[in-house]
């Protein structure tokens, strides 16, 4: 009975198709190059080189297409930019508006190591404290007396 | 002095995070606002011997719900969407996204049909040029064809009240 069931459920792993393998691999290559700099905006943290949501399946689709149809990689990036939007890059463009998300790091490092520098170099300023001729010769007589004991 | 200028800096940090915690991510902004609805003849669902074309439309406002029988939040909005046509400010034109147009048909028998007509966007690529993303989402379009406002996720009372209502009104006027 088992076995009935088991041949069953392998009936279907078997009657499942193989994607079919590209006709092109150039053309194929060139399509999952575009579509790694390209956002899938359903996945939002994949590309759509690696994102297997439906939509995702589809731009790809029409990445291969427009590529067919000889578009250039510049102008099929500008199609999804008018219709999706900045967002669809993968990479943020480098804009006025995104200045803030690529620098903004560095700037706060740089600020964190300047505000590190500034703290140290205080903490070097203060001057040593001067000792008073009673208070050396105090110091002088404990540093005699810790030493005797360990001649001995 | 110190305290101050740390605990100033937490307290922007903060807000600056709290802004954040509201904005929602899949809200991805269109670049189609302001720009024309772009062209398609794409076959009606309850009748695709004939063929519907936004230019149609031209010198009325209307509205553009993209939607699917597979969709349940697209089930949610149904209501509004059913009470935003009823007002008859502007016809709801239905884009059917890449549907079986019999399970498509049978969704709007079981739960009435708000729309003036659905157009059959069987692959899903006119949608690509609509920017759609997900379903359903909702357009606002004003008599000269311009995409004036788009809502992605299901339209909600609230938003039907302060957006979509005030913008069909201020456009029915121009």
């Amino acid at each position: 009975m088992l076995l009935v069931v088991a041949l069953a459920g392998a009936q279907n792993a078997w009657a499942k198709e193989a994607a079919p393998a590209a006709e092109d691999p150039v053309l194929e290559s060139r399509v999952m190059a575009l579509a790694a700099e390209l956002r899938c905006l359903v996945c939002q943290n994949q590309s759509l080189a690696d994102s297997n949501a439906p939509l995702a399946v589809d731009l790809r689709n029409q990445v291969r297409e427009k590529m067919r149809q000889g578009m250039s990689e510049a102008e099929i990036v500008e199609f999804m930019v008018a219709r999706y939007g900045d967002f669809v890059l993968f990479r943020p463009p480098f804009k006025l508006a995104t200045m803030l998300l690529w620098f903004g790091p560095l700037i706060l490092l740089v600020a964190g190591i300047a505000a590190l520098f500034y703290r140290l170099s205080r903490r070097r300023a203060p001057a040593e404290a001067e000792l008073t001729e009673a208070e050396r010769a105090r110091a002088a007589e404990l540093l005699r007396a810790a030493d005797d004991p360990e001649r001995r | 002095m110190r305290f101050a200028v740390i605990l100033g800096i937490f307290l922007a940090l903060v807000a600056l995070l709290g802004v954040g915690l509201t904005l929602n991510p899949r809200e991805v902004p269109s670049p189609l606002i302001g720009k024309p609805a772009p062209q398609f003849s794409l076959p009606q669902l309850q009748a695709p011997e004939k063929a519907f074309s936004p230019a149609e439309m031209s010198g009325k406002v209307w509205v553009l719900n993209v939607w699917a029988s597979w969709c349940p939040p697209c089930l949610l909005e149904h209501p509004v969407i059913t009470e935003l046509a009823g007002m008859k400010v502007a016809p709801v034109i239905g884009l059917n996204y890449k549907d079986r147009p019999d399970d498509a048909r049978a969704w709007l028998q079981r739960n009435g049909n708000p729309f003036h007509l659905s157009a059959s966007d069987l692959t899903g690529t006119i949608s690509i040029d609509y920017g759609v993303y997900g379903v359903p989402e909702t357009y606002v379009i004003d008599k000269r064809g311009v995409i004036r406002y788009k809502r992605i996720g299901p339209l909600t009372p609230e938003i039907l009240k302060t957006k979509v209502l005030p913008l069909v009104e201020e456009l029915n006027r121009g």
